[in-house]
Formats: structure tokens, sequence, C-alpha cells
């Protein structure tokens, strides 16, 4: 299984991310904004971060990098594309995910563990999870998801609402929603599924000594589904 | 131009200063060149007052690789590997322009660390505001918090530590000191020392602007109403571009081509390169023509003295420029060849062909003015007689409750939870705790870190005080498990010029030096910042000492928060029940005066190392300092962070309950053991001379004090949490 992680300059997550891909048996390769292609891969990971500072809007001119094009091409003949945080923002900046992601309704930058539901099985990343509920890690200042009504109708008959932001038993409500996200949306995915972005860290959050193991979950599972 | 007394005055040189200058000079200094003086010469810069005293900090060590005089300390943590560090004050400008000011001091600091080759891992903070009530603080509070979190944010680097504190005397002038450390290979740390002639010398990052002209000055001079108007001298930060910076930097350092590296900070350009020349013992030559500007028109003084950011100075070996330059294109950054090290000892500067400044390189530093201030001892306080009829209306349970919610025991969670503390992977124990602690990446080993002050303490009585900030720093390191090594110091007080204040200053330090030989603790980096007063009002003396300990196993690292139903809880340490001083005396009692609980420096060690073996034996479960608000509030901190309630035993002590429980005697923790692991833990209390106190069990939710109405875990989760929320939020 390969993977690719861009880096785009501002990107911090980067490296966290190869440490967990590695960990869970991928190939990892990193791949900078500048260059003209993407080595052959199984998965591309837009990692979080600051890319371009985040000046104009978030992930705006990440949207508009040299190597995003490829992501694209990528991403539309089929292959698989995680945006986690900045990555998520990126991914709706360029259109491949519906929505967008607005400053956090309490104005702040919020670090913490959050749990997280997994609505959907029937693709390639959660297929076969063995914990639905996660335990993940958010840190943004923009995470509040947001689409016109449209969208989310669209979004929810084709059960594109990946992750929302629930408590440990899986409750859903505004209580347990740290950024005030449309519909407790903390990710989604394309149609086809082959696209998901999420504000929480799994990368974070994949070991005992860390605030939360769950990140095992995801990524043991994603490594499973490549079998 | 010409200059004169008045312009120099204006400069915020002194009249004999500026004589000085024109009689080592053997002429007057042009504007460019008085520009240069003004910078170098400042407080912030030049260290005048505080450099005899300074001299006398213990500064060596087994363990330390670089001593103060480095853009940082660095010090041996095994293996190869190294940690890089230092605290910094950017108090002024963040008065001034809270978010830029406390935003820029962040990426100063940064700066410092990287500058030696180590790539920041953690950063920490120790910010003081005003009283909560005072009109100005919650602004304040707002844009530093902000301004921290933006920064570091965006850097990627962790901030896992801080202290935050409220004090009436901050209300003009609030301090901001941050703290980074960083990891490096001990065989590969660079140095500002410049060498070999000829040399080019190379400027990198972003562009010179206009602001933080005279950004030093101003940091050395006390504030009066019209302080607003100097918001002009605030640089404005942008860490994005630090972020590049700083990983050209770590790639240029990968190759051979770098001989000295030095980042401009304070004075700019001018406090660069004048260092790296004076360390090398050379001369410099700069064209400044290829300085690159972000505005038009800058003069060569302009130019000298802005403080725009993000900016670093490197001597490269001949011939490798294209090699070098190639990375910051990479990067994006900008890059510069402007001049060059000379055989001279002068830094000589042209601007359109013409020489525009001319100055040896050993007037402005090592003939810097050096004043040895008049100071003034301050007495011990009497003890106070506390009357047991004010300790009868007042119950212990109500008493807790209410400290819990006092603005300087609170919750700082709104804090920091908006600093990412999580990124790099690494944080093993997040802020809120004892220590930050963070692995070194691919190993067993951890770094543990905090940052304390104790302005009350250092105020009473400022021998007593320095000293007993390094007792802390030390016990929250203890507290972890982690073994510590070294530390860094900012050095916050109020006007030199007054004996009072100059004479905190020398009996804090001397305090600090105590405690730092005693405990083989060494002073590795540090900053000072004077001038703390507006319109006469100086600041409490608020030393913050950084402190790093090392974990050799991760695994073995103790946390705060109460485990299991049943453990037992122990007082490590002798309790006297002072209470003078104490946060229960000032805010219970109204009772302000009295000395600070002394500091037994023999007991601190030596309680400190027998929980160090206890918790290598494994024998405890959790472990937490006991400082400020005594024993009670510590255990309570304990069972909020574990979410678990606590029943005290009968005191078996002859001393009164308020004495016992709030007193703030030092040397003391608290820890948790399992009940079949007590006979093991007393009999290495006992071998080592350990006076200890069995308190009390750890139960489920509930928390029980004598026959007092019984209160829940979430009560006080409550009471501690909400103080700052409310304040900041509704």
């Amino acid at each position: 299984m390969k993977s690719s992680v861009i880096i785009f300059p501002g990107s911090n997550c980067d490296r966290d991310m190869e440490v967990a891909l590695k960990k869970f048996g991928f190939k990892n390769q990193m791949v900078w904004h500048n260059d003209s292609g993407i080595p052959k891969s199984d998965l591309i990971v837009l990692p979080g971060g600051f890319s371009y500072g985040d000046y104009l809007r978030c992930g705006s001119i990440a949207a508009k990098s040299k190597i995003i094009k490829s992501v694209i091409d990528f991403a539309n003949s089929g292959g698989l594309v995680l945006g986690i945080c900045n990555g998520f923002q990126i991914l709706t900046e360029t259109g491949l995910l519906p929505g967008i992601l607005q400053q956090n309704k309490y104005q702040k930058f919020i670090c913490k563990n959050v749990y997280v539901k997994v609505n959907d099985t029937g693709n390639k990343y959660f297929k076969n999870i063995k914990k639905k509920i996660l335990e993940l890690h958010i840190a943004h200042n923009e995470g509040n998801y947001f689409c016109s009504e449209n969208e989310l109708k669209s979004l929810n008959n084709n059960n594109q609402i990946a992750v929302t932001y629930c408590n440990e038993n899986g409750m859903e409500s505004s209580e347990f929603n740290p950024n005030g996200a449309l519909c407790n949306i903390a990710g989604i995915f394309s149609k086809n599924k082959n696209i998901l972005g999420m504000m929480p860290h799994p990368e974070r959050v994949i070991d005992k000594s860390l605030s939360s193991n769950d990140g095992n979950f995801f990524f043991q599972n994603l490594v499973e589904n490549f079998k | 131009m010409e200059t004169n007394e008045q312009i120099a005055i204006e400069h915020g040189l002194k009249k004999e200063e500026y004589s000085k200058i024109c009689d080592l000079l053997k002429r007057n200094p042009n504007l460019t060149e008085l520009g240069i003086f003004s910078a170098m010469w400042n407080e912030h810069c030049s260290y005048k007052s505080s450099k005899i005293h300074l001299k006398k900090l213990n500064s060596k060590g087994k363990k330390v690789i670089q001593g103060p005089g480095e853009n940082a300390g660095v010090i041996d943590i095994e293996d190869d590997d190294a940690i890089v560090f230092k605290i910094e004050s950017h108090n002024h400008p963040s008065f001034i322009e809270p978010y830029q000011g406390a935003a820029t001091g962040v990426g100063g600091i940064m700066r410092d660390v990287f500058t030696m080759g180590a790539r920041p891992i953690a950063n920490l903070n120790s910010i003081h505001f005003g009283s909560p009530q005072h009109p100005k603080t919650k602004n304040l509070l707002r844009g530093v918090v902000k301004g921290i979190g933006g920064y570091g944010n965006c850097m990627g680097i962790p901030t896992v530590g801080g202290q935050t504190s409220f004090d009436e005397s901050y209300n003009g002038n609030i301090l901001v000191n941050a703290m980074t450390l960083g990891l490096v290979n001990k065989n590969k740390i660079f140095y500002s020392k410049a060498a070999g002639i000829n040399k080019p010398v190379i400027y990198v990052g972003s562009k010179t602007g206009r602001d933080g002209i005279h950004g030093a000055s101003m940091a050395s001079a006390i504030f009066d109403d019209k302080i607003e108007e100097k918001k002009p001298t605030v640089q404005v930060g942008d860490p994005f571009t630090e972020k590049l910076l700083l990983e050209a930097c770590l790639e240029l350092m990968e190759g051979k081509s770098i001989i000295s590296i030095q980042d401009m900070g304070a004075a700019g350009l001018t406090s660069s390169s004048i260092e790296m020349a004076s360390k090398g013992n050379l001369g410099i030559k700069l064209n400044l023509n290829k300085v690159p500007c972000r505005e038009e028109k800058m003069t060569p003084y302009e130019i000298m003295l802005s403080e725009s950011q993000e900016r670093m100075l490197i001597v490269l070996e001949n011939g490798k420029e294209n090699e070098a330059k190639k990375i910051f294109d990479k990067w994006n950054l900008d890059f510069a060849v402007i001049g060059k090290t000379t055989d001279s000892k002068k830094i000589e500067l042209f601007f359109n062909n013409n020489k525009v400044a001319e100055i040896p390189i050993n007037i402005l530093a090592e003939n810097a003015p050096v004043y040895d201030r008049k100071w003034k001892k301050t007495k011990l306080p009497q003890r106070i007689k506390f009357n047991k009829n004010d300790f009868k209306k007042l119950k212990i349970s109500d008493v807790l409750k209410k400290i819990l919610h006092l603005p300087n025991i609170a919750s700082k969670e709104w804090i920091w939870q908006q600093y990412d503390h999580t990124v790099m992977g690494d944080t093993i124990q997040k802020p809120g705790s004892d220590s930050g602690v963070v692995r070194v990446h691919g190993t067993n080993k951890a770094v543990a870190t905090s940052v304390d002050s104790s302005a009350i303490y250092c105020y009473s009585h400022p021998l007593t005080g320095g000293k007993q900030i390094v007792c802390e720093n030390w016990r929250n390191l203890i507290s972890c498990g982690s073994k510590p090594i070294a530390i860094t110091n900012c050095l916050n007080f109020g006007n030199p010029e007054k004996e009072k204040n100059m004479g905190e200053f020398v009996e804090c330090v001397e305090g600090i030096n105590e405690a730092s030989k005693y405990l083989d603790y060494p002073i590795v980096s540090g900053n000072v910042s004077f001038y703390n007063e507006t319109k006469d009002k100086g600041i409490k003396p608020t030393p913050a000492i950084g402190g790093i300990g090392l974990l050799k196993d991760y695994k073995k690292m103790i946390t705060m928060d109460l485990k299991n139903n049943k453990n037992l809880l122990l007082v490590i340490g002798k309790t006297e029940g002072h209470l003078d001083q104490s946060v229960f005396a000032i805010n219970i009692l109204n009772e302000k005066k009295g000395p600070p609980p002394e500091i037994n420096l023999f007991n601190e060690k030596n309680n400190g190392e027998t929980l160090l073996k206890l918790i290598g034996e494994g024998l405890i479960n959790s472990a937490h300092d006991v400082s400020l608000g005594g024993i009670i509030t510590a255990v309570s901190k304990m069972a909020i962070k574990g979410k678990k309630g606590f029943k005290l035993n009968n005191l078996k002590v002859l001393i009164n309950k308020f004495h016992y429980y709030y007193g703030e005697d030092q040397g003391r923790y608290v820890i948790e053991i399992a009940p079949n692991n007590l006979t093991k833990v007393q009999k290495i209390l006992k071998s080592n001379s350990v006076h200890y106190d069995d308190i009390g069990i750890v139960t489920e939710n509930e928390i029980l004090i004598d026959k007092e109405p019984v209160l829940n875990i979430n009560d006080l989760i409550k009471f501690n949490k909400s103080w700052l929320e409310d304040y900041m939020d509704k």
C-alpha cells in the first residue's frame, strides 16, 4: 500500500501523518507542492496545517497550487484522497467536496479531544471498522461546517456524512458540537466515497501515551481494507 | 546629520552616555551611528543594570553544553540529543498591542532556538495581567492568548504549559514571557560567533519594513499616558513566513555551509551583525542598498533599527552562496548577500556608495555602560499572629470552594484550549498539569517542562521568593517523574533606577542562585525586563523560572490525576502551617502582611529525590506538588483532574486545621499510592528521613472533610472551571 502526503508551504501535520501511515504499514512518500506530479499511490493525504499561511481563506491558495491538479485527476479517476483539518478545507476549496468550513462558532481556536460517530461503513475508509464511536482530537479555528440546503439533502441521500460530533455514547446534540458545525458534521465523503475530508486528527491519537489511541482503529482498518 | 545631547536623550540615552560616545569616537556620531548606539546601549540589549549581578549566576554543570551568552542555552539529554531552550519577555509591546506583542514574542523566542539548529518541540508561556476588574484586563488577556495561539499554532509547535496570574500591580504593565525548547543533535549545534575574513554575510527571511523601529528602546523605558502613541514600535508577526524560515534554515543546516548564524531580534540588523562580529573578534562591512526592503526610500537609520520579524543573518563559507540561495528560493524567502566579514574590527555601513557609519565594534559591545546601581535590602517581615477566633466561623469546605474559584487558582483551560498542544504527536502531558511533557521523537525519552513565578512571595521577601520559585519549578518536574536538569530565567522587574526595585532584583537573583547551586540546577539562559512601571507604579518583582527535566523512559511518567478508589493519600514533607502570604490569608482573612514560607533547601532536595526514588520503584499512582492554597487545594486539583473524590482522615496534628490544610509550607508533595504498597513506601521514606502524613483516601466522587457537609467532585470541577469562562465569555 503506497501513500503520498502532500506538503504545502505551511503544512504542519505532514510529519505526524507520515508517522501514523508508516506505523500501520503504508509505504509513504512526501510530495512537495511544486512537484509536477504524484508518484503512483493508493492513497493521497492532504495534511493539516496552515497551507500558504491560510491567507485569503483557509485552503484557498492550496486549492490553486501546482500539485492540486494531479490530486484532482487522481480523485476523479476514483483514487482515495483523505484530507484532515486544513486538508479538508482544501478539498472544499477545490470543489471536490461540497460546502465550506467557517470560523468556529465561539471565534476561538479549539484544541481538545472529541467523540465522533462513524455514520457509514459502505466505503473503503470505514468498512469493517471495529469501533463506531471514536475519540479523536481536533485543533482548528475554522471547522464550522456549512453547506446549502440542497447540498445537505444530497449529502444525506447519498450517505455522504461520514462522521459527526457526539458524546461517548454516540448522542449527537449541540452540547457535543465543538464548533457549531451544521448537523454536527465532522467529516464528509464525496459522492462515490473515495474522497474523505474531516476536521478531527486521527494521526494525533495513535498510542496509549497520547490523549487517546482510537486513531488506531481508523488507520488499522484503512490498511485492512487495502489488503 | 549631526547629533547633539538633546537628540541622544530622545533616543533614550543619558547625557553621560552621549558624552562617553563622543569621547570613544573622538567625534560626534551621526544620526545612524547614534541610532546604533541607542539600540546597543539600551537596557534591553546591554543588560547595563543587571550585568554585574547576572555574572554571579550558577551556570555550570555536567549537563550544560552552552550557558548564557548565546541565542539560547543548551543541555545534554544523553545519546546524541540536546535541548536548546530559553525564555524571553515581550512585556512592553504586549501592553501596547496585545495580539502582535504576544505573537512576536513567541516568534522571537522560537527563532532564538532554531538559530542554533534545533527544531522547536514545545512552547510555554508565563503571562500576568492586572486585576480582573481593571477595564483593560479582559481585552489584554484575550489579545495575548490569541496572539500566542496565532503564532504557535501556525508554526505547528505545541504549547504544552504555562502560567497565568492576575494582580493589580500589572494594571499598567502586563507581563508576557514566552519560552521555547528545541531538539538538536549535540554535534550539530550552530553558534553566532563569526570566523574568518571576507566571508559573505547573508540576509534571509522577510523583507525589512518600518515596523518595530526602536522596539528595544521602548522596552527599556517606563510608560506614561501617551504609551498608545508607541504602537508603531510594536513589530508585526507573520508566523507563516517564520514556518518557512524554520524549514529553510534547518535544511541549510544539514549541509556544511554555515559558519555562524544569528536571528534578528531586538535591535534587528544592528545587534545581529555586531554580535556576530564581536564574538568572532572581527569587523563587518554591510551595503545597505542590498537589504531587501518592504517599503520605499528607507534610510540607513531605519534599515539598521527596524525590528521587522522573521529575519536571519548568516555568515557563509565562500562559494556556498548559490547552494544556500537555492534552498531559500524553494521556500520563497528573500536571500541577499549584503556584506562581508573584515579584519577591521569595525562595523562599516555603506549606502548609495557613501560610508554612512563607522564604529569600532568593541566600543559598542565591551565598552557599553555597566552600572552598579544602588539597591536596598528588604527586611524579612514579622510573622503574623493569626487569631483562631477568625477561623471559628469558617468551614474548610466553604473556603475550598472559594479558593478553587479565585482568579489565580481557577482552571486556565479557557486559555490553553486555544493553543494547539498536541501537534507533532508527542505531547504526553498536556497543559493544566504540573509539567508539560513531550517525547523525544522516536525514542523512549521524554522532556518535562514547567514555568513558574511567585510574585507575592518575591514582593514580600525577594531573597526567599527567589529561592522559592526555583524550588517550585524543581518540584513540578519531579512530580511527573523527571529528573530536573537546568533552568532559564526571565527577570521581570520595575525601575532599576529606584533602590527598592533594584534591591528586589538583586535579592531575587541571589535567592535564585542559591537554590540553583544547592539543587545543582544550573541557569543556562535568560532575559531581563526592567522598567515595568507606569506612572511611578511598578510591578511586583516577577522572576519567572522555566525548567527542563528528563524522563529516560516516558512510560514511567506520573500524572497528577487521582486514579483508584481506596488508594491512600500521603503528604510528603513537614507541615508547620505557614499562613502568612498564603492564598488563604490574603483572600479569606484579607491579611497581606507577613513573610513568605521559609525555604529549607536540604529538605527540598531530600524530599524531591526521595519521591523520584519512589516513582522509580513504581510505587506511585499520582503525585502533585503542594503550592498555592496548601494541601487541600493540591488534593482537590488532583481529584478534579481524575474526576474522583477524597475522604480526609481526622487530623492527628497539633496545629489548627486551617493552618494544616491551607498553610503553604514548602518542599511538599501529595502522593497517591495503592494500600498494599504502603509498607514499601514507608520504608523508603523513613530510610531517607522524609516526614510524611497519611491524610486520607481516594473515593468515587464524594469529598468528605471532617463532619462537614459532603461535596461532590462535579461541584468542585464546576467551581474551578467556571471562573475564567464566565469572566471571558459572559
